[in-house]
């Protein structure tokens, strides 16, 4: 079923990437990703951890919302490095999801909002560096904490 | 409609080149390396989504507007990962960040 899916979405991958529409290119195309699907078989690589299809059902709304954000800190960024106010603080945050594949999505997401960074982790907890306090104070609310967990799905 | 798509193509390169220049400016002015990297993030972020959704405008519904936006999903997933390598090596090396630190960090 997995390897099913994985296939679909190389094959469309390939359709997409290519334009070209003819017979031969198209059964190139098939064979290919059947053997990508075969290697990845064999490697065992077809898991929860490999193809996250849980986060399928809701992840343009999160991205929608992970867009916002970024455009928001993109904008104090801009201030604080026009105005010179730097007062950097780091501080640890603690993350609520089960699977590895949704706390790493979190820290990514932490790192990709301009202002705060991810700079170590240890099983759930999180260090993060931020620019000033008001960065700060977006990771500590766990808002998007929050919305990790509700795109993740497990609880 | 050629001359609004086309303003709408400045106007987005016109901010993506504003944020590449404030975060260069960054890169230099900030006082460590991991306040550095938050200007490095500015570029990476605001400056290639606003390239790219300028590109866009030009291409129209084609296949060039899909590989596109595939070029932003691929900067997207792979930017913070060095931005969190750069990071981590940092910590690694025992360098503290400037500035306060709340409660126990690791």
């Amino acid at each position: 079923m997995k390897s099913l899916i994985l296939f679909l979405i190389l094959l469309i991958l390939w359709l997409l990437m290519s334009g070209h529409y003819s017979i031969l290119i198209i059964s190139l195309g098939i064979f290919s990703c059947a053997f990508c699907v075969y290697v990845a078989k064999r490697g065992k690589l077809i898991d929860e951890e490999g193809l996250p299809i849980f986060f399928i059902p809701r992840l343009l709304n999160y991205l929608i919302w992970l867009f916002k954000e970024i455009l928001k800190s993109n904008l104090s960024t801009a201030k604080v490095i026009i105005n010179g106010k730097v007062e950097p603080e780091t501080f640890t945050v603690k993350a609520s999801q089960v699977t590895d594949v949704a706390k790493v999505t979190y820290a990514n997401s932490i790192t990709l909002t301009p202002g705060t960074v991810t700079t170590k982790m240890q099983k759930d907890i999180f260090e993060v560096h931020a620019l000033n306090s008001d960065f700060g104070n977006d990771v500590r609310n766990n808002e998007m904490d929050n919305k990790v967990t509700w795109l993740e799905g497990k609880k | 409609m050629e001359l609004i798509l086309d303003i709408f193509t400045g106007i987005c390169f016109f901010i993506g080149s504003l944020s590449i220049i404030i975060g260069a400016c960054g890169l230099i002015k900030l006082p460590d390396v991991f306040s550095r990297i938050h200007a490095a993030g500015m570029i990476d972020t605001g400056g290639t989504a606003f390239f790219i959704l300028g590109m866009v405008f030009q291409s129209g519904w084609s296949l060039i507007t899909v590989k596109l936006i595939l070029i932003g999903v691929f900067i997207f997933f792979t930017s913070p990962v060095t931005s969190h390598v750069t990071a981590n090596l940092a910590r690694q090396k025992n360098i503290l960040p400037v500035g306060k630190k709340i409660g126990k960090i690791l």
